[in-house]
Order: C-alpha cells, then sequence, then structure tokens
C-alpha cells in the first residue's frame, strides 16, 4: 500500500513538476470528503430505519431493498427542487449563509488522524484549529436566519447563536482538560498519549468521565440535534433558521447538520475513548476501531433523538451555564491537581 | 517572487480591503461580516509567521465569539442608516489625524531597531510548539500582568453585569431545585376504579 503511494508520488512529480502539490492535496482532499458526504447520505437513511424501529414502524422501505436507495431519491429530488429566494430577503447572503454553514464542518477534517499518520495535515495546534472551526458553523445560521428577512427563521437563528456560543465554552473546558492530561494539543498524539498496555483502561474516558459526558451532550446542543434542536423547534418556530430554504440550499443545511454530527462523533471517540487504539491489548489497533466508536456515538445521537422531549430554552440555558461551566471548570481543578499527585496513572 | 510574499500581499490586500468596506458598508451587518473577514486574513498573516496559536486563538476568540455577538446585537437594533451616515464630513479631520497618528506610532515602533527579533521572521523547527512557549512566558516572566490583565477582566464582567442586571419584583420564575425535586407522588394521584360495563 505504502509502496504503491510512493510510485504514485514519483510519477506525479515527474509529470506536473511542481503543479503536483496541489493536485495530490486535491486527491487526498476528496478521499476524506466523499466518504463524508457518502456516509451523510446513508445517516440519513440510518436516523430514519432506526427512529422508525423505535417507534415500532419500519422506516423507509420502497426504494431499493430495504430503502437502501432512498438517500439517492432523496438527493436527486432535492436537487431538481426550485430554489426560491424570497423578496426582500439579501441576495448575496442568503446564498452564501447555507455555503458558510457546511465549510468549516469539512474544514475541521483536515486535522483528523484516522490512524497512526494517516492524516490529511498534521498541526500541533490541532485541537485549537477544531475548536475554530466548529465556532465558525454558527456563522451560516445567523446569517440565514437574518438573511431570510423572516421572523421565524431570524428568531431561530437568534436561538440558535445564543445555545452555540453557551455550550463551546463547556466544549472548550472539557478540551482543556483532555489537553491537561496528554499534554499535547496535536490529535494524533492525543491517541498516542492513550496507549497503554491495559487497552481500554488507558483511556481518558477513565480519569475524565464527567469531561466526557459533558463534551458529548455539548456536541448534542452544538449541532443543534434533538432534544436541543431549539433552532428549528417545528411546533414553535416552523423550522427556525431554514424556514426560507428549499431545494439544494436546505439540502446544504441537512449536509452541514448531519457532517457536524459524524465529526463530534469521531472526535469524541479520538479525545476520550482512543481513537484508533484496540480496547483490549491482544487484538491490533486498527482504523476498524475508530469507525466502529464513532458509529457507536452516531447510533446515540439518533438514540437520544427518538428518547427525548425537546428541552424548553430557559432550560436548556441553565443546563448550559449553571450545570456544565462550573462542572468543567472544578474539574479542571481536579485534573491538575490529581496530576501532581503519584495517583495520576494515565 | 515565493509562495509565501504572494500570500502576504493577497491577506494584506484583503486586510485593507475589507476594513476599508468596515466603514463604507451601507448596511451594518455587512459592515461586521467585513470586520469578521478582516480577522481571518490577519489570522492568516500570523499563521505565515508561524505563530499559529495566535492565529487559531484570533479566530476563535473574536471570529467565533466576540463578532457572532456583534452580529447577534446589530442584527437586532433598529438602525437609522439615514441618521448614521449623518455627520461624516465633519468627523473625518479628526478621524483622518487619529489614524495618521497611529500610522506614524506603528512605523516608529516597527521600525525602530531596538525591537527584539529584527525583521525577518525566525524560523523554527517543526516539533517547536509556540502554545507551550507562550504558555511558559506568560506564566513565568509575565505572570503579574497576566494576572492582573486577568482580574480587570474579571472586574469589568462583574461591573457590567451589575449595571445591566435589574430584577423586577412582579417577574415570575420557577425554582429549578424544587421542580427537581418533584416525586411522582406528588403529582399524580392513580384512581384505581372498575371497568365501565355496557348496558
Amino acid at each position: 500500500m505504502m509502496e504503491l503511494l510512493q510510485t504514485l508520488q514519483q510519477l506525479g512529480l515527474e509529470l506536473l513538476g511542481p503543479a503536483w502539490m496541489p493536485v495530490w492535496t486535491i486527491v487526498k482532499i476528496m478521499v476524506i470528503t466523499v466518504p463524508i458526504m457518502l456516509t451523510v447520505a446513508y445517516l440519513t437513511l440510518a436516523e430514519r430505519k432506526v427512529i422508525g424501529y423505535m417507534q415500532i414502524r419500519i422506516g423507509p422501505n420502497r426504494v431499493g431493498p430495504y430503502g437502501l436507495i432512498q438517500p439517492l431519491a432523496d438527493g436527486v429530488k432535492l436537487l431538481f427542487k426550485e430554489i426560491i429566494i424570497p423578496s426582500g430577503s439579501n441576495k448575496f447572503l442568503f446564498i452564501a449563509a447555507p455555503i458558510l454553514g457546511l465549510a468549516p464542518s469539512l474544514a475541521a477534517w483536515a486535522v483528523m488522524p484516522f490512524s497512526d499518520g494517516m492524516v490529511l495535515t498534521n498541526v500541533n495546534a490541532g485541537l485549537l484549529y477544531i475548536l475554530a472551526m466548529t465556532s465558525l458553523a454558527v456563522y451560516g445560521i445567523i446569517i440565514a436566519g437574518w438573511a431570510s428577512n423572516s421572523k421565524y427563521a431570524f428568531l431561530g437563528a437568534v436561538r440558535s447563536a445564543a445555545q452555540i456560543v453557551s455550550y463551546e465554552i463547556a466544549m472548550g473546558f472539557a478540551l482543556v482538560c483532555v489537553l491537561m492530561a496528554s499534554q499535547s494539543m496535536n490529535l494524533g498524539d492525543i491517541v498516542k498519549g492513550q496507549q497503554g498496555s491495559l487497552g481500554m483502561l488507558n483511556w481518558y474516558f477513565i480519569p475524565l468521565f464527567p469531561m466526557f459526558l459533558v463534551y458529548l451532550i455539548s456536541g448534542v446542543a452544538e449541532t443543534n440535534r434533538a432534544p436541543f434542536d431549539m433552532a428549528e423547534g417545528e411546533s414553535e418556530i416552523v423550522a427556525g433558521f431554514h424556514v426560507e430554504y428549499s431545494g439544494m440550499a436546505f439540502a446544504m443545511f441537512f449536509l452541514a447538520e448531519y457532517a457536524n454530527m459524524i465529526l463530534i462523533a469521531f472526535l469524541t471517540s479520538i479525545m476520550f475513548l482512543g481513537g484508533w487504539l484496540s480496547p483490549v491489548p491482544f487484538l491490533p489497533d486498527s482504523f476498524i476501531w475508530l469507525l466502529a466508536k464513532a458509529s457507536f456515538f452516531l447510533f446515540v445521537f439518533l438514540w437520544l433523538r427518538a428518547t427525548f422531549p425537546r428541552y424548553r430554552y430557559d432550560q436548556l440555558m441553565r443546563l448550559g451555564w449553571k450545570v456544565f461551566i462550573p462542572l468543567t471548570i472544578v474539574w479542571v481543578v481536579v485534573v491538575a491537581a490529581w496530576m501532581q499527585t503519584p495517583l495520576w496513572v494515565w | 517572487m515565493n509562495f509565501e510574499t504572494i500570500m502576504f500581499y493577497v491577506f494584506a490586500a484583503l486586510i485593507v480591503f475589507s476594513a476599508l468596506r468596515v466603514i463604507t458598508a451601507h448596511n451594518p451587518v455587512h459592515a461586521v461580516l467585513f470586520l469578521v473577514l478582516a480577522f481571518i486574513s490577519s489570522a492568516g498573516i500570523w499563521i505565515l509567521l508561524e505563530a499559529e496559536f495566535l492565529a487559531i486563538t484570533l479566530v476563535l476568540v473574536y471570529v467565533g465569539a466576540v463578532m457572532v455577538l456583534f452580529l447577534f446585537v446589530v442584527m437586532m437594533l433598529d438602525i437609522n442608516l439615514v441618521r448614521l451616515r449623518e455627520g461624516i464630513w465633519r468627523w473625518l479631520p479628526f478621524g483622518a489625524a487619529l489614524a495618521g497618528l497611529m500610522a506614524f506610532e506603528m512605523i516608529w515602533v516597527l521600525g525602530s531597531s531596538g525591537t527584539s527579533g529584527g525583521k525577518v521572521a525566525i524560523k523554527h523547527a517543526a516539533d517547536y510548539s509556540n502554545t507551550k512557549e507562550l504558555g511558559r512566558l506568560i506564566y513565568t516572566e509575565y505572570v503579574y500582568p497576566f494576572e492582573i490583565a486577568a482580574v480587570l477582566l474579571l472586574v469589568a464582567m462583574v461591573a457590567a453585569i451589575a449595571l445591566t442586571l435589574r430584577r423586577r419584583k412582579d417577574a415570575k420564575s420557577q425554582v429549578v431545585a424544587e421542580q427537581v425535586a418533584v416525586k411522582k407522588a406528588d403529582r399524580l394521584r392513580i384512581v384505581k376504579m372498575q371497568a365501565e360495563r355496557k348496558e
């Protein structure tokens, strides 16, 4: 495999010279982006199936065997729908908003390590980069809400912006604990820091268990998923920030939400559950473990949606500001003190 | 001209353009978005200088949090655009003088040979972490200024909250602790009764 890649490198360098680097980088980006988009497509199917079975229904089963071609049918439908631009809206920002929403969730994948050394860009400040990119995602929502020139869309945007900014703080502090435990901001090094002879007992979810929960729940809130989907809130504000969007413009928001879910699932696996490391010492480490862990968290996302009713807005804010943020600050101090004692074995 | 120089000029041109648009844009929301562009471009320049910690923190703090709240406020305000543009010619000389003074100060400080590091960016090895380096400096050499700045910010935050927090006496609120402590038996009474029979 490695030799094949190297001969490909050589061949490309000889053929294209200095123009080879951008081409090769674009190829690598495609190798990451295309599977994400496919996962998004099939995640929508999985969501409908899982929620269907939880509610004792079958879910989509008409298009293809077991409804397996349903995502393609949905995609084609959305592609051919007309994009309606509301009168009195800000046309440029209305079109730009879905792009601004999707771009950061894809850009964050640049520093994601899939296995030892398998990463697009090995940045030292990878963790910070991820935090910065996920914090940019709110622009798509807030601009969409404003540019639509609609009250419902604006209310949805305002709710979502307040929610994302609040939960980002708790998420940031949870990651500060990971950073302290691993003493590195490089995602690859964070995973390597969880390596050990005891398998899953070496992972950070044991010493940082409260942070693991805080991160996971804040992740659900960050992606505007149920039970924190106040930004959409069908029963109150129709569909929130994307109420005026149709066709592919709407699909972009949809893609962004699901791409963010996949991102959070991968990040949780990397930060707290040892990424590609095997849970037991006698099995080899591999990319498949990372996939398995991320799939489990994606299932948890769907499970939560099928189980819990929507939070009330003041309850959501209370959970963020009065429960999670104090808890994370206390745990930062606890971890800092714990690391000074010989009891810290991670 | 190498790649870095080209990127520098691209980012610099973007900063100047977006900064100009911040003050000339008719719509305040557009002005805020141009300010975001200016921040992101300056983060790009910092990345070129290998100051990745500062660059990403700029994006994280200013673009990701501060500007979102800016946008939030600007979107909700009912701004009268005509009144906002009034008196631009009256204040222009004053503003120009201030800008000139600031430019002069910057040229003076950056142009003097006294600044450490000189005029060329120092290159570091790939494993050099400027986050670690900054952290070490902040908590050793500059610990007092750092702590004083932190306390000042805390005081400002407390003051801002104290100034704006007004409690209405007649407002209804919920006691969350009581809500959480509620048991099923307090709210729900299960009545056993015979099934009704059809006559």
